[in-house]
């Protein structure tokens, strides 16, 4: 019986400012131990016995709730579920009183989306709990962005020197803003592409150009997002079959990348308008393995939060 | 750590497991039902040797799993360090078969509480036997070995190396002192 020796962990995962590569690489590393807990034939463990962790969701998801809760489940912790689309919130309570609320019922963790961006850090100082962040607004989705790093690493190895680039709505997606956070830590160079209203002025970590073809060139991974549609004013895109003739990811533009450079989206896909949907179906998709993996990602930030030390 | 002394060599680990196996054929009458489960590391190379030594005595190849027990620890949380998780893998039904747990050293019994919860989680064995190489006593739970091919008195500041020709490339019990701090 042993273990390895491992850094301290932040008792929180807001975005990765607290965070150090080899932290994150240790994290990465207990995933992939959790991927052995998640090919047994009985999927649980004892590890989190007597935790009770809160999904609070300010915000609808499916996947990512599913996800977080099945995590915290696999490894034995109690669960509750708080939707703030049906609660207390809709009846004018803020976020504050609400999560106070719920801190007095013992809860341990707190698993948190809300579509405004900045709240997973108020509710850190209001709670003084782990807190991890499932996406604010458009700022930062990290375990997304973890899931990614995790899904390349597994098809490509090592990140360091590889080039990834990030094609679609970049403005409104905090999945691109944590990638960029996190990709260039791990030694990848991230280049983000859309077209110009919807590419904001700057983002840290990523060099920004409206040029597929650029960004696609001898890339060794294409990540795709969604057209957020529901974040996005009136105009922008221009158009959507504007949109598509330009910057669609097919077959033809996928050529521009690396042979077999592999395809992720984060989900929910528009098929047919930011990617070419046979192509989500094809060998070169990781679409699926990037929802097998967010399991086993999540269940290590949170047996990191709850029992790493600090 | 300082080496003190080698307390089993080669020989005399072959002839315990050899005992242990004979042992594990007469409590059970046979080896109708009967499988051995390895916990990792060398209760698994241990495992394989009982499971060779049986087919020897016996004519038949009984089944043999591997269990992890990382995740059923009970201190986790005190130690809390990056786990090391490796394959648990019991390729066959444990409903109603004798399970002959296999580990190097038993000694505070915490390994082998982990090892039993982790076991019933795969399935429903009839019954569990524990067998070990070496017994170092310092038990901190009500645990015992059903088979032991060594009791060692130790003391809590000495620790005691199981190496196995699989695992350390030979077999020996050693015994080693922790150097005051």
């Amino acid at each position: 019986m042993s273990e390895t020796a491992t850094p301290s962990f932040p008792k929180h995962l807001l975005d990765f400012r607290d965070w150090s590569r080899r932290q994150v690489e240790s994290l990465l590393e207990t995933a992939q131990m959790m991927q052995e807990v998640l090919a047994r034939p009985v999927k649980k463990v004892p590890a989190l016995t007597g935790f009770t962790v809160a999904t609070v969701f300010f915000e609808p998801s499916t996947r990512t709730r599913i996800s977080f809760e099945l995590a915290a489940r696999r490894m034995s912790a109690d669960v509750v579920s708080f939707s703030g689309t049906t609660s207390s919130t809709v009846k004018g309570e803020t976020y504050r009183d609400t999560l106070r609320t719920l801190d007095q019922m013992g809860i341990d963790a707190y698993i948190l989306r809300t579509d405004a961006a900045g709240v997973p850090y108020q509710a850190h100082s209001w709670l003084h709990k782990p807190v991890i962040n499932a996406g604010d607004g458009w700022r930062a989705h990290p375990t997304q962005a973890l899931l990614d790093a995790f899904t390349l690493r597994e098809k490509l190895g090592s990140l360091e020197g590889k080039k990834i680039a990030i094609v679609g709505d970049i403005l409104h997606s905090r999945v691109a803003r944590s990638n960029a956070e996190l990709l260039p830590m791990l030694g990848a160079t991230v280049v983000a592409c859309g077209p110009a209203p919807l590419l904001p002025g700057s983002l840290p970590g990523a060099t920004l150009t409206t040029s597929l073809r650029e960004a696609l060139y001898e890339a060794d991974a294409v990540m795709v997002l969604r057209l957020q549609k529901e974040r996005m004013e009136k105009g922008l895109p221009p158009s959507l079959p504007e949109y598509i003739a330009a910057y669609q990811v097919n077959r033809e533009r996928l050529g521009w990348a690396r042979p077999g450079a592999p395809l992720l989206h984060p989900g929910p896909m528009n098929r047919d308008v930011e990617l070419e949907g046979t192509l989500a179906d094809s060998p070169q998709s990781l679409v699926e393995r990037q929802v097998a993996n967010g399991q086993a990602v999540r269940m290590a930030v949170l047996y990191h939060v709850l029992v790493g030390k600090s | 750590m300082i080496f003190k002394s080698k307390l089993l060599n080669e020989d005399e680990v072959r002839r315990a497991l050899t005992r242990i196996a004979h042992e594990v054929i007469e409590k059970n009458k046979g080896v109708d039902r009967l499988c051995f489960v390895g916990i990792h590391t060398r209760g698994i190379s241990l495992a394989k040797r009982l499971v060779d030594l049986v087919e020897k005595f016996e004519g038949k190849r009984v089944p043999m799993g591997i269990l992890d027990i990382t995740l059923y620890r009970d201190d986790l949380t005190e130690i809390g360090l990056q786990p090391k998780v490796r394959e648990t893998r019991i390729p066959f039904d444990l409903g109603g078969k004798a399970v002959v747990l296999v580990d190097d050293v038993l000694y505070t019994g915490r390994t082998a509480r982990a090892a039993l919860d982790a076991l019933i989680d795969q399935g429903r064995p009839s019954r569990i036997y524990l067998a070990v190489l070496v017994d170092r006593g310092h038990r901190e739970l009500p645990i015992r070995a059903d088979f032991v091919g060594k009791n060692l008195p130790t003391s809590k500041s000495e620790v005691v190396k199981v190496k196995t020709l699989e695992d350390d490339g030979e077999d020996a019990v050693e015994l080693w002192e922790v150097e005051a701090s």
